[in-house]
């Protein structure tokens, strides 16, 4: 169920346009045992591959999870192709945002290293530019699968049978309190 | 279900559906009395409830255009959304906790016990603890409070360990998984809480009370109820001698509906119930209706706010189990040796990574966010909630420009917190953090207000025509059958989350409405 969401919906296969391809990192154990193999394409409607690739950096930069795989970032691109889709001015303000940061790069922001990366990406907080990654990135960035596992957030339990028998009382390195203050389970 | 005509002014009409309305409609409903209850939102149900914080949130919350002025932070953080409820049948009581408290008794004398506070514009109550208890007692009973009636409190969660452990090593004797308006056990048709920890997502399990489920259907079985989902009301129209005598209202289409009514109950929560009573100004009431104080909108209170999270070596998994079954209570006493008036309650809380996200620290970013984020398993969570102060600049008005579809002008909501809110506050982080810090916190998190969830006071009951909206049963100063049925109603805000008060009143109100028809006093 959660894989076939995941080829669907994240994990979308080639078919003409530009694509960004990665690879899972080994580190990436959680996301791996959702993902259908260890590689993934992203194909963009709207952006070219290397805007994507360059706003998927940016994004590292913005919110800088170490160990967070390159794969859930593409999900702030996928985002934001589909609004630059939608409305053109969504388009020019991030064609117009890359083309500032590689213009304060002397021609190439990729081609910087991380630090120097970073300094021109701070120099961008509060722009136009700088926000729609950022406000994109709080919802797209954490509100998924991959995220969820990454993290160690359960998400939904109702299909589970919430949490009665699973843990919700699971804490062992603090004493328990009494039972006058937390009743047994019925 | 009645069928009630448009022309039908034999009719009570009752605006909202959530806590104040969903109940009111009920016990009018109990003693035959005929009601036409107008919600804006859809009807769901536990069915169609979802386990995601975003998704729901679409699902239930009011997204209509409002605005925000003055200088408390959620202006800033979040300029389009003043508040965080909902527009659905059975209101704000689909997303709410189940915290249900009662004030304490000097919160209903403030001016009396605090004395008087630059720029506050404190009032006591119309009515005291006393009048208010068999109310509680019954509103508790209807509720199904844990800690009343005979009914266990709920068994504490991860996020409970943590709180417990902490409050305990300060030295704070009262800490416990609260007085939840949510099944311990089955009761009164209801199954037992089930800890999915989406207690605000709406209760798939039907554990939590809700008007939706409860008070609503009950009312239906009388025969008595015509509940209209999808029924935005614009306007509420009067007559030559100025009573009210009718709603307007459009539908689902945009189409425009007037409901004739022997009496109209507003209970649109504490914003929409004030912009409403201002956007049916007319010739006769100029500056809005029920507005000869001029205090209709002001007063606004969202109580003091804010939340502390923490995170330790090991996990703690907040997200599992009840939201908000933990409380330590200690601090909502009145003691200015602490530097405010007023106390505050302090509340077990969780949010989903979702938003946890959006919520930790409003427009942040960077590795200092990221590090949160990342401890996100290891993290505990606490709510503040305490008395705010009224002040008459703290306003919903009418916005001079902006509309909405349907033409009318959209509330602003203005807000300024009183120094004693600020002091509170601080005192209130200090004390969260310092819970944390007693069981090992590697780091604590002074988290902003949310948008206000807790909406209060903007046509605050007062026992004199000129210092407030409406008398002791809600009922408008200026109007005799015309009443104010929800949180809008408080004169002050108190420390403890509103909800069983609301309904409290509403049973109250009810009460004296049903006489009042009968004596063919309205
Ligand atoms: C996340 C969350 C958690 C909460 N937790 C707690 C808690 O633990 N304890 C507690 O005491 N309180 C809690 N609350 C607050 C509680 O939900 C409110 O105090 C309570 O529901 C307010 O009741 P009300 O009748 O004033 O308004 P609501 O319950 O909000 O109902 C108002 C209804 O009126 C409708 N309406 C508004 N305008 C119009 C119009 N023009 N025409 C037609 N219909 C209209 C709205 O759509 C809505 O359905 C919480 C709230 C939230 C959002
Ligand atoms: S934790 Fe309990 S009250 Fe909250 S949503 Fe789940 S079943 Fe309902």
């Amino acid at each position: 169920m959660l894989e076939n969401k995941l080829t669907r919906r994240d994990f979308i296969k080639s078919s003409g346009g530009a694509v960004i391809i990665g690879t899972l990192a080994t580190s990436s154990v959680a996301i791996s045992m959702l993902a259908p193999s260890n590689t993934w394409a992203l194909e963009l409607s709207k952006l070219d591959e290397n805007t994507g690739k360059m706003i998927l950096h940016v994004t590292r930069h913005i919110f800088p999870h170490k160990t967070l795989d390159d794969a859930v970032y593409a999900l702030v691109v996928k985002d934001l192709d589909a609004a630059a889709s939608a409305d053109e001015s969504v388009y020019k303000l991030l064609q117009n945002g890359i083309t500032e940061l590689n213009n304060s790069a002397g021609g190439d922001w990729m081609v910087l290293d991380t630090n120097k990366q970073f300094s021109l990406v701070e120099a961008m907080a509060g722009s136009d530019f700088f926000e729609k990654i950022r406000s994109t990135s709080i919802v797209s960035l954490y509100n998924n699968d991959m995220a969820w596992a990454h993290f160690g957030y359960e998400g939904p339990a109702w299909s589970k049978g919430g949490y009665i028998n699973r843990g919700f009382q699971d804490l062992d390195w603090l004493p328990e309190p009494p039972d006058a203050a937390s009743p047994l389970k019925a | 279900m009645a069928n009630y005509k448009m022309n039908d002014n034999d009719v009570v009409v009752i605006i909202g559906s959530g806590a104040g309305g969903g109940t009111l409609a009920n016990e009018l409903c109990q003693q035959g009395v005929g009601v036409v209850l107008l919600e804006a939102g859809k009807r769901q149900s536990t069915k169609s409830f979802v386990n995601n914080e975003w998704e729901s949130f679409g699902q239930l919350a009011w997204l209509e255009p409002r605005t925000t002025s003055g200088s408390w932070r959620v202006a800033k953080d979040f300029s389009g959304l003043p508040a965080w409820i909902c527009k659905t049948v059975g209101g704000s009581t689909v997303h709410w906790a189940g915290a249900s408290l009662r004030l304490q008794e000097h919160e209903f004398h403030t001016k009396t016990e605090y004395g008087d506070i630059d720029g506050a514009n404190l009032l006591d109550w119309p009515i005291s603890l006393k009048d208010l208890e068999p109310y509680y007692a019954r509103a508790e009973d209807k509720m199904g409070v844990t800690r009343t009636n005979d009914i266990p409190g709920l068994p504490g969660n991860n996020n409970f360990k943590v709180m417990y452990a902490g409050a305990t090593k300060l030295g704070y004797k009262h800490c416990h998984t609260g007085r939840m308006a949510i099944n311990s056990r089955p009761r009164d048709g209801r199954a037992s809480c089930l800890q999915l920890g989406f207690c605000f997502q709406g209760c798939k399990t039907g554990a939590k009370w809700s008007t939706l489920y409860t008070e609503i259907p009950e009312a239906e079985a009388t025969g008595k109820l015509d509940l209209r989902p999808e029924s935005y009301v614009l306007q509420i129209q009067h007559d030559k001698s100025g009573k009210v005598n009718g709603v307007l209202y459009a539908d689902a289409n945009g189409e425009q509906h007037l409901q004739k009514a022997r009496a109209v109950c507003v209970a649109g929560n504490s914003i929409e119930t004030p912009r409403l009573l201002l956007n049916s100004a007319s010739s006769m009431y100029a500056d809005g209706m029920a507005n000869s104080s001029g205090q209709v909108g002001q007063n606004y209170m969202r109580h003091m706010t804010g939340s502390v999270y923490a995170t330790f070596d090991k996990p703690v998994s907040m997200w599992r189990g009840t939201t908000m079954a933990g409380i330590i209570s200690d601090e909502s006493v009145h003691d200015t040796k602490r530097g405010f008036a007023g106390g505050y309650e302090m509340e077990t809380v969780s949010l989903g990574l979702p938003f946890m996200a959006a919520f930790l620290d409003p427009g942040a970013w960077g590795s200092k966010f990221t590090e949160a984020m990342d401890n996100y398993r290891n993290m505990a969570g606490m709510w503040l909630v305490g008395e705010d102060l009224p002040q008459e600049s703290n306003a919903v008005t009418l916005h001079s420009e902006q509309k909405d579809q349907h033409g009318m002008p959209v509330p602003d909501v203005h807000f300024d917190d009183h120094p004693n809110d600020i002091a509170m506050r601080e005192h209130a982080y200090q004390q969260g953090s310092a819970v944390y810090d007693a069981v090992g916190a590697n780091k604590t998190y002074r988290v902003p207000p949310y948008p206000s969830t807790h909406n209060l006071g903007t046509c605050r009951m007062s026992k004199y025509a000129k210092d407030g909206v409406c008398n002791k049963y809600g009922q408008t100063h200026d109007i005799k059958n015309l009443f104010i049925s929800d949180g809008s109603q408080f004169t002050t805000s108190a420390a403890e989350n509103p909800t069983l008060t609301i309904v409290s009143l509403a049973i109250r109100q009810a009460e004296y409405i049903a006489k009042q028809l009968s004596s063919k006093a309205i």
